[in-house]
């Protein structure tokens, strides 16, 4: 065993050790999830031909609710997030409870965490198992997402409204009708799906030049309306800027650098002249303009950067370790 | 005083780097640049932690920019109508978190309307998040459907946006939960998104501000306006839209941390939940890494300079 | 037929859209294209996690290097896809009890969806965007040089950005008054300028140039000058 391996053996040995204790055998332990459960039964009212469901608590006093069938009372848990805080608080036979399954997610998700930021050290194989589970999830997330929020109301629902309507979406009006027209991005959508196969790939090509097409379409007009005319327009502003009938010298000097600015940098971008002489001297100026741009650009990048991480270890700190409890959840132990 | 002993320290250490970087190049050029991601996570680890422990915050100061944003906000009555675009996923939480927790509970402090959508698909998700975590316990008196409604995710980018400036009810056929458009009592005479008061959103990328302004807000300026919240990233980039095209702009953790300042100060009161203090406890981890950044740049140009020198004289 | 119809499919979008914003009567047109972008658009993520099923299949059947990976990749792809497809867990929706589990809301709070959501999506995502906060660091111990005056520029905007930006610019500057005539020179308030002036300056002409070209690109595109986007082959 190498050097090195040995120091970080010890050095995770250390680690799980300290976790365990404080898991363990702290009054309070660590990484501890509460729930709130609410118990929610519904009775159906109604008859054969048209349900008439109704939440328990809201069932008339005349109705014997032990008469109705099985069938036609439904019953299930939903569940709200709650934490150590409320639950140590709550009066008793409250609903607040420990909950093993998202507890054991705060575990995981602080593994996960470490995993990533193992890849500073050095690449290793649990860097590589989170990235391979990430890149899995993330994809069937953007799927299921997809599916349910646009493949299914949007276009499932509007050629077969009235199937959506008893499958998954009950709430779907009344009045949606059949709309054939959409058979079109169904027909283009099934051709797309088409580039997953090995033969045929010119198949795909019809939706993927309906797509830029539209995609050209729609950025031609609105470049050329907001980042090209509107940015003119904007930079069209007086130059000598009076405030309350007083000459107001920062404005003025502020209208007089950024005009100046805009133009030298567009100088900059112009390459059909040679950048010699004045127009040299210029483009020069609008380099200069364009490092500040780009320092300005850096330093908030950084600012947005370690934002990310402080939120990461703020998890760690707070849901998983129990060290800090910034929004007191649980009472500032 | 944690500030003054900061910008001391930091006095101290730059004196004391520059001398010791000046003597010993050549072990600071070939520096393992895991001893720069230790330092790193030092400077942001430990003030996560000293801030998370005294709840102490620095005094934060509103510049134009965030000013813009609350006073387009403070604007607004009661029942003014406010489309929420949450355009952002737990990649930029750390920096747009904040904003939409503050902004719903702005909007929902000045009882506005509100109607909440996403361009990306894990923005219903943070749409969802924000509900629970700030509607739900702080608000219990708002009705979902009437004060607030959740449009969900589409795909489509800008192609959503094309949509609903002119058509909402097309695209939405149901609300995120799969209620009809129609039975939702606030959506009621609402056909297009140019019956909104005001849209915010809160931006990670693309689709995101840039593409609000250029197929919502530039073709309809007197019927559309726009505030946003977007990541330092994008921020520098959407500067020349503003005044004209969009009036206010929350850049950064930084801008967060100003709205946040200047909307808790108005409305939170002195036992303000610590969920409305993420972006100035935040601004802790910042101070201090960034001084870091500056630092290692000073190092780093101080290597080069002495080695410059060395070669010149050899 | 190979090339002449996607040719003309994207002419005739991209003109309908074009159309629909000068002449009110066409508005519905260039509506009824967008939606359909926006489904095609939704089909593309299905699209995206079949090509990435394919690709890491492919890898296994190969056994290609590292292809264990590949089998925890398609793992996880198919756990998430069967339970959120499926609705796996999730309550039936209070409003419409009698319709069981299909009608309730595939993210609600407790579902085995959520779980992985806020146990494996979240925690992944957010660190990997974290990490380069520690490789900004080390690129600018070691990339940024003063060497010339571009660079000079460059980073005494980033100091000014850096350091105007949080406390420490209000605390150094905090001499001069605000009401003074000087304010302007308070830290803060220098970054303030740097970006209403300089940065706007810089992102208004890079603006305006990228506006130009994305509507030369669109324009030949749409003129079928640029046919690149059919590829060469006939396959």
């Amino acid at each position: 065993m190498s050097r090195e391996t040995t120091i970080w053996l010890i050095v995770f040995l250390i680690g799980a050790v300290m976790l365990f204790g404080r898991a363990m055998f702290t009054e309070h332990g660590m990484a501890r999830m509460y729930v709130e459960e609410s118990p929610r039964e519904f009775v159906d009212l109604g008859d054969e031909d048209k349900s008439d469901w109704v939440s328990m608590d809201e069932v008339p006093e005349d109705v014997e609710v032990s008469a109705i069938p099985a069938d036609r009372r439904v019953s299930w848990t939903s569940q709200k997030t709650s934490n150590y805080g409320e639950f140590v608080q709550q009066p008793a036979g409250g609903n607040i409870q420990f909950s093993l399954a998202r507890s054991i997610g705060v575990w995981l998700a602080a593994l996960f965490t470490l995993f990533v930021l193992s890849f500073l050290i050095k690449d290793n194989p649990l860097y590589k198992v989170a990235e391979s589970v990430f890149v899995g999830i993330s994809a069937a997330y953007w799927m299921v997402v997809a599916f349910w929020d646009q493949i299914v109301p949007n276009l499932i629902g509007k050629l077969s409204p009235t199937f959506v309507r008893n499958w998954a979406m009950p709430g779907l009006g009344e009045d949606a009708r059949q709309e054939l027209i959409y058979l079109i991005p169904l027909v283009l959508g099934m051709m797309l799906l088409w580039r997953l196969s090995p033969k045929g790939g010119w198949i795909s090509r019809w939706p993927m030049a309906f797509f830029i097409g539209t995609f050209c379409g729609l950025r031609l007009i609105r470049f050329l309306q907001a980042d090209f005319l509107t940015q003119i327009r904007n930079s069209i502003d007086p130059l000598y800027v009076t405030e309350g009938g007083v000459f107001d010298v920062w404005a003025s000097l502020a209208n007089i650098i950024l005009l100046i600015g805009v133009l030298s940098c567009l100088v900059y971008f112009f390459f059909s002249f040679e950048h010699k002489g004045i127009v040299g001297r210029i483009a020069k100026l609008g380099i200069w303009f364009l490092m500040i741009t780009f320092g300005a650009g850096f330093g908030y990048t950084v600012m947005g950067r370690i934002a990310l991480l402080a939120i990461r270890l703020e998890f760690l700190f707070d849901d998983w370790l129990w060290l800090i409890d910034p929004t007191d959840k649980r009472l500032g132990i | 005083m944690a500030l003054l002993i900061t910008l001391g320290a930091t006095a101290a250490f730059l004196v004391v780097l520059i001398f010791a970087v000046k003597a010993r190049t050549e072990f600071f050029k070939n520096l393992d640049r895991r001893w720069i991601f230790l330092l790193m996570l030092v400077a942001v680890a430990v003030p996560v932690y000293v801030i998370g422990k005294t709840k102490e915050t620095f005094p934060e100061k509103a510049l134009p920019k965030a000013q813009a944003v609350f006073d387009v906000i403070e604007e607004l009555s009661e029942g003014d109508k406010v489309l929420l675009a949450f355009d952002f996923d737990p990649g930029s939480e750390g920096e747009l978190g904040p904003m939409a927790t503050t902004f719903v509970y702005h909007c929902a402090t000045k009882k506005l309307k509100m109607y909440f959508i996403a361009l990306w698909p894990i923005g219903r998700q943070m749409i969802d998040d924000n509900i629970a975590k700030i509607i739900e316990p702080d608000f219990p008196q708002m009705v979902y459907g009437e004060d607030y409604m959740n449009l969900g995710f589409k795909a489509g980018n800008e192609g959503v946006i094309n949509v609903i400036v002119t058509d909402i009810k097309q695209l939405y056929t149901t609300d995120a939960y799969g209620t009809d458009i129609a039975a939702i009592p606030m959506m009621e005479g609402i056909d297009s998104i140019q019956k909104m008061d005001l849209i915010i959103n809160v931006s990670a990328g693309y689709p995101g501000t840039k593409e609000w302004v250029q197929y919502a807000v530039t073709p309809f300026p007197h019927d559309i306006r726009m505030v946003a919240g977007c990541t330092g990233v994008q921020a520098p980039l959407l500067y020349p839209y503003m005044p004209q095209q969009l009036p206010g702009l929350l850049a950064a953790i930084k801008g967060a941390s100003e709205y946040e300042s200047l909307v808790i100060n108005k409305y939170g009161g002195d036992d303000i939940s610590g969920k409305y203090l993420e972006a100035q406890r935040r601004m802790g981890p910042q101070l201090v890494a960034h001084v870091l950044m500056v630092l290692l740049i000073i190092a780093g140009n101080v290597i080069f300079f002495t080695e410059r020198k060395r070669e010149a004289r050899s | 037929m190979k090339r002449n119809v996607p040719l003309l499919l994207a002419i005739i979008a991209g003109f309908v859209m074009i159309v629909a914003f000068f002449i009110p009567y066409t508005v519905s047109w260039g509506e009824d294209v967008s939606i359909w972008f926006d489904i095609l658009a939704s089909i593309a993520f299905i699209l995206g996690g079949g090509n990435l099923l394919k690709v890491h299949l492919k890898k296994v059947s190969d056994q290609a290097k590292g292809w264990g990976y590949s089998i925890i990749t398609i793992i996880s792809f198919l756990a998430m896809l069967i339970i959120g497809l499926g609705k796996l867990g999730v309550n039936p929706n209070p409003q419409f009890p009698g319709h069981g589990h299909w009608a309730g809301q595939y993210n609600e709070i407790g579902s085995p969806f959520y779980w992985l959501f806020e146990s494996v999506f979240k925690p992944l995502q957010a660190t990997i965007f974290a990490m380069l906060a520690f490789y900004v660091a080390s690129a600018a111990f070691r990339a940024f040089r003063a060497k010339n005056m571009e660079a000079i520029l460059l980073l005494a905007t980033a100091f000014f950005i850096l350091l105007g930006r949080t406390a420490a610019g209000v605390f150094l500057t905090d001499f001069i008054p605000e009401e003074s005539g000087y304010s302007g020179l308070r830290l803060e308030n220098i970054t303030v300028f740097i970006m209403d002036v300089f940065n706007t300056a810089g992102h208004r002409a890079i603006m305006i140039g990228v506006a130009l070209g994305t509507a030369s690109v669109s324009l030949k595109i749409l003129l079928g000058v640029d046919r690149s986007y059919l590829g060469s082959g006939e396959g």
